[in-house]
């Protein structure tokens, strides 16, 4: 397969477009892999391409129950950026927005990776200390960070009424310049296409329905497709991690799998072209190239596996946008979906090995997995091939709710739904 | 979603306070770390029925106890919790 670039796309659009062949193969499964990988969302198509790219590993397989982008890598609100505050977890998400930046030309593909900034509003001056402290937690460990007053809010976001007339008056901001947004499906693509051009096998609708063992460890699975074995098996399934997991045994995840909505507007022209969060409630938009809001807020609040939410929710994110931007009252909503999230105890991921030989899991994303997809398929690939974790994930083990050594950003206690 | 309180009907969801899950019983004040932690910590998290603690903030205020299918969101039935339980309470 050749690579995507200005020469290939100018004789396409001279002869019709039919010189472009399928960006990934469609293979049966094999019997046998060296590493099988559960889940084609972002992250576990991320794992397979670094498995192949970093660690020289191509015989492996990802197996997808449904289409692959049909998780929440396809269903989330784009929002990348690595404004985290604690030592253990700022250095994960930098690297991963580090790899967000070249990962157009990694993959070949066209991410459409846009930094346009994400400001995060205060609207109390406890709110905007709190920023101070991580906008420093966040300079002391290398990465740029401004806290931005009324005025250059304004100068940033016009439609945003700074003055004291506002419904909840606007005290400054922390702003990331390097944070964004991408397309979230064309990251799915991308990876897939990469890992798939490296020998990777991508197998859609093959569902997992348990796992073989021998002697204690974890050899295989067995699938809708019939038995795969595997020397190391690699779970990356986000909302359906306890439910998958189950089947090796592991019956307490410090996880709950919540739904989170997200909507869209109808396209406007351009009204908003940096990314920002309302303080005063819970709420992040930003403008799609499209022209399109794309808004969201709390999750839903009950635990649920439905890929779909309940109203009161499109209300709440609905009135804080307006609270925010009174003047989209009158734009028109267009879609909204849900999506299941992997919700942990402590609002941070878990990638580590075991706890059963053989077994390799990821999970635990709450609101930050798809910033982190690049720096979670580059981390977890390392984990896999060297059966340890790389320096970056060492933190997210499993077993940190025993040890005391929680990683929780914003001290909210142990509590999934309100990370 | 709409949830039939014992005291007020049927009510919407927006109407309740979801407190979380209801399956893992406390452990003793004195129990070993491991059970704390395992209480604290860990969720069975199933995909179908479940069984939860929500409370009706917007109306009668008891909490009660809910088995709902957290696939479908199916709700097959609601109890109130504590004293009031077994109606002996009153
Ligand atoms: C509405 C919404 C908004 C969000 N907004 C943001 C945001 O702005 N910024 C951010 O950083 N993050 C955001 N997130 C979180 C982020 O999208 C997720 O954390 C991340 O996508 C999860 O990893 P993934 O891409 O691998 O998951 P998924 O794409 O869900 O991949 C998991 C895959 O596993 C498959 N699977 C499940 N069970 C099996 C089985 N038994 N066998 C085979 N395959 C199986 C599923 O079909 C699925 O495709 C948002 C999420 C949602 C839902
Ligand atoms: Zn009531």
């Amino acid at each position: 397969m050749t690579d995507y670039s200005i020469l290939s796309l100018a004789k396409n659009a001279l002869n019709g477009q039919v010189g472009w062949a399928p960006a990934w193969r469609k293979p049966d499964p094999k019997p046998a892999y060296d590493v099988v990988i559960v889940g084609g969302g972002g992250h576990g198509l991320a794992t397979a391409h670094y498995l192949a790219k970093h660690h020289g590993i191509t015989n492996v397989a990802v197996l997808e129950k449904n289409l692959i982008g049909s998780g929440n890598v396809g269903r989330n609100t784009t929002l990348v950026r690595s404004n985290y505050m604690l030592d253990r977890t700022l250095p994960f998400y930098e690297h991963s927005l580090k790899l967000w930046e070249g990962l157009s030309h990694d993959l070949n593909y066209n991410v459409m990776f846009s930094s346009r900034g994400i400001i995060n509003l205060a609207h109390s001056p406890g709110q905007l200390d709190v920023f101070r402290r991580r906008a420093n937690s966040m300079l002391l460990n290398g990465v740029k960070a401004e806290i931005l007053g009324t005025d250059q809010i304004a100068e940033k976001v016009p439609a945003l009424d700074v003055s004291n007339a506002a419904r909840f008056p606007i005290l400054g901001g922390l702003y990331q310049a390097r944070g964004g947004t991408a397309r979230h499906d064309a990251v799915a693509w991308g990876f897939a296409r990469s890992a798939d051009r490296r020998g990777v096998d991508i197998i859609e609708q093959c569902e997992v329905t348990g796992f073989l063992k021998k002697d204690g460890r974890v050899v295989g699975v067995s699938t809708s497709r019939g038995e795969i074995r595997a020397k190391k098996t690699a779970i990356v399934v986000a909302g359906s991690s306890s439910h998958v997991l189950q089947q090796a045994g592991l019956n307490n995840l410090p996880i709950e799998s919540h739904v989170l909505q997200a909507f869209v507007s109808e396209g406007l022209k351009p009204v908003l072209d940096v990314a920002i969060t309302f303080g005063a409630g819970h709420l992040y938009v930003s403008q799609s190239d499209k022209g399109g809001l794309v808004f969201g807020g709390d999750l839903d609040g009950y635990n649920s596996y439905a890929q779909r939410g309940n109203l009161p929710i499109a209300e709440d994110v609905a009135t804080m946008l307006l609270a925010m931007f009174p003047a989209f009252a009158k734009v028109r909503m267009l879609r909204s979906w849900g999506g299941v999230m992997d919700m942990s105890m402590d609002g941070q991921p878990i990638i580590d090995t075991g706890p059963v030989p053989g077994l390799y899991i990821n999970c635990g994303w709450c609101y930050e997995g798809f910033k982190a997809t690049p720096a979670s398929g580059y981390t977890f690939a390392w984990t896999i091939a060297n059966d340890a974790p790389h320096e970056l994930n060492a933190p997210f083990t499993l077993s940190r709710f025993q040890t005391g050594y929680v990683l929780d950003e914003k001290g909210r206690g142990p509590f999934p739904g309100h990370h | 979603m709409i949830i039939d309180c014992p005291c007020c009907g049927r009510r919407p969801v927006s109407e309740f306070s979801y407190i979380g899950d209801a399956e893992a019983a406390k452990p003793d004040m004195h129990a070993p770390a491991a059970e704390w932690v395992k209480a604290v910590y860990t969720r069975t998290n199933p995909r179908g029925m479940h069984l939860e603690h929500w409370q009706h903030l917007h109306g009668c205020r008891q909490f009660l106890k809910i088995q709902r299918d957290t696939l479908t969101h199916e709700i097959f039935s609601v109890e109130l919790v504590g004293v009031y339980a077994s109606g002996e309470g009153e």
